[in-house]
């Protein structure tokens, strides 16, 4: 079975801070603004597809993707 | 007056009336016909307009150096070379020890990665909400003046009164001179960009300045950027003064004339859009997503980088020492990534705006200018819900590298 998770590419990643703006229950970032999926980055829900769609649209940087993850 | 402008892919000026006036066609016409743009005006630069253009050259920092952010160079007047090369030899060297620029907005790697280190994490979200409560003091403190008088002007009573102060509480200097640095301020990155004289005059300023401040605070820290910046170590070393002094420099000039802009742009704004108003109003939510839409369509800042060696891009050389004017408010309205970039949808769900820049230099007070745009909207809006412009046609906009309404009369219900 597979899962969807949200990814966050620490290379590319310039701590914009939008991501944790719009969906801070999925999303950390620490002192520097640098994001990092909270847990697993597991996407359980359509609305949390939803909102970690939302992230990676937003993201100037490109630094998010929505993947399939084996389970 | 500079000659006008026929061609604007060949031979644009930011500077001029037009331009600042109403930029939106001229970048439509310049991102669809000639997309990066090049002008031998104000000692020459060449001008991207698409998104992705902005994109990709903001990434190349190996050869789009930071080193010099302002497209205008100034050259030192006759008599300012003349009295440095009168000087002792102590002042010289001292003058060398200090010209670090501003880091790190003007530094590349290796420097620019702990100097930013360094800056980043006093202007975290976490940090910048400490300052949250004084800031909606500060704007009550602000329409307390002007609610009963039935007119205020936008610009000048509320936007450019906000982000001096709020600068000066980070910086832990004295408030009651937000009104000097604002002058200085102008001074340097305003009206200086076409008068050397000014210019160099205002840094010289600021510079001084900031030097007595560091001094201060190595006598008597206190709970501010200042001090924190004197107790930081890199590499186990202290962080060099005049490194500090260029910091600090940064921190008072790139956050008050950008900010005041984008304040004063969201008050025109909603100025004239009533339904705007109402949706802020009674969707207390929206706020986040409409700071990040009103970004997005009225960036305020144009920053510059300086070609460190001979390069291409898109089939077009760029030779070494050339200036490229880094033209993120017109990537904020290319269509090929916003739908229907020219209308301000406050519901707008895909908005990877670029007003912050974007890459290694991402704006450090973005969190900061985004706390002050919510707040000033918000106390605006609670005590100011209905108002228009008294005279659309006497708005002024400052313009060339950093937009954003200057004098703005708006009246209102008293």
């Amino acid at each position: 079975m597979t899962v969807k998770k949200v990814r966050v590419d620490s290379e590319k990643c310039q701590g914009h801070n939008r991501c944790y703006a719009m969906a801070p229950g999925m999303f950390q970032v620490d002192e520097y603004g640098y994001a990092t999926p909270r847990g697993e980055g597991i996407l359980a829900s359509e609305a949390d597809l939803e909102l970690a769609r939302r992230a990676v649209e937003n993201c100037p940087e490109r630094a998010i993707e929505v993947v399939e993850d084996e389970g | 007056m500079a000659e006008p402008v026929k061609e604007w892919t060949t031979d644009y000026d930011i500077f001029s009336r037009e331009y600042i006036r109403d930029p939106f066609p001229i970048w439509d016409t310049v991102r669809e016909t000639c997309p990066v743009a090049h002008t031998d005006r104000w000692g020459g630069s060449f001008m991207p307009t698409r998104y992705e253009d902005l994109f990709n050259i903001a990434k190349d920092i190996e050869h789009f150096s930071s080193r010099n952010v302002l497209v205008a160079d100034v050259m030192p007047t006759p008599e300012q070379i003349e009295r440095e090369q009168n000087m002792a030899e102590e002042d010289q060297e001292l003058i060398q020890q200090y010209n670090v620029g501003a880091p790190p907005i003007t530094s590349d790697p290796p420097v620019h990665t702990w100097a930013r280190k360094l800056l980043l994490p006093p202007f975290s979200v976490t940090t910048v909400a400490k300052y949250e409560a004084e800031t909606r003091e500060l704007c009550n403190e602000l329409i307390d003046k002007f609610i009963n008088e039935g007119r205020a002007d936008g610009a000048v009573d509320y936007a450019q009164q906000i982000p001096p102060r709020v600068i000066a509480s980070i910086l832990g200097i004295n408030k009651d001179d937000a009104d000097t640095f604002t002058g200085w301020v102008r001074g340097f990155l305003e009206l200086g960009l076409t008068d050397p004289e000014l210019r160099e005059q205002s840094a010289r300023s600021i510079f001084e300045f900031m030097v007595g401040e560091v001094q201060q605070r190595k006598e008597q820290p206190g709970d501010d950027l200042i001090s924190y910046l004197l107790a930081q170590k890199v590499d186990g070393e202290p962080v060099p003064e005049p490194h500090i002094v260029g910091t600090c420099f940064l921190t008072l000039v790139a956050g008050i004339d950008t900010t005041w802009s984008s304040i004063g742009s969201a008050i025109w704004h909603l100025a004239q859009h009533p339904e705007h108003r109402k949706q802020i109003i009674e969707e207390p939510g929206l706020i986040d997503n409409a700071v990040e839409e009103l970004l997005r369509a009225y960036s305020p800042v144009t920053m510059a980088r300086y070609v460190a060696s001979d390069t291409e891009y898109a089939g077009c050389p760029i030779p070494e020492g050339s200036k490229v004017l880094m033209n993120f408010p017109a990537a904020n309205r290319d269509p090929r990534v916003f739908d229907d970039p020219d209308v301000v949808d406050l519901h707008r769900a895909k908005n990877p705006h670029i007003a912050f820049g974007v890459g290694i230099h991402r704006c450090a007070g973005s969190n900061l200018a985004r706390m002050e745009m919510k707040v000033s909207i918000q106390e605006w809006l609670k005590r100011i819900p209905d108002y228009g412009l008294e005279d659309p046609d006497a708005v002024t906009w400052a313009g060339g590298q950093v937009r954003g309404p200057r004098k703005m009369g708006v009246v209102f219900p008293s």
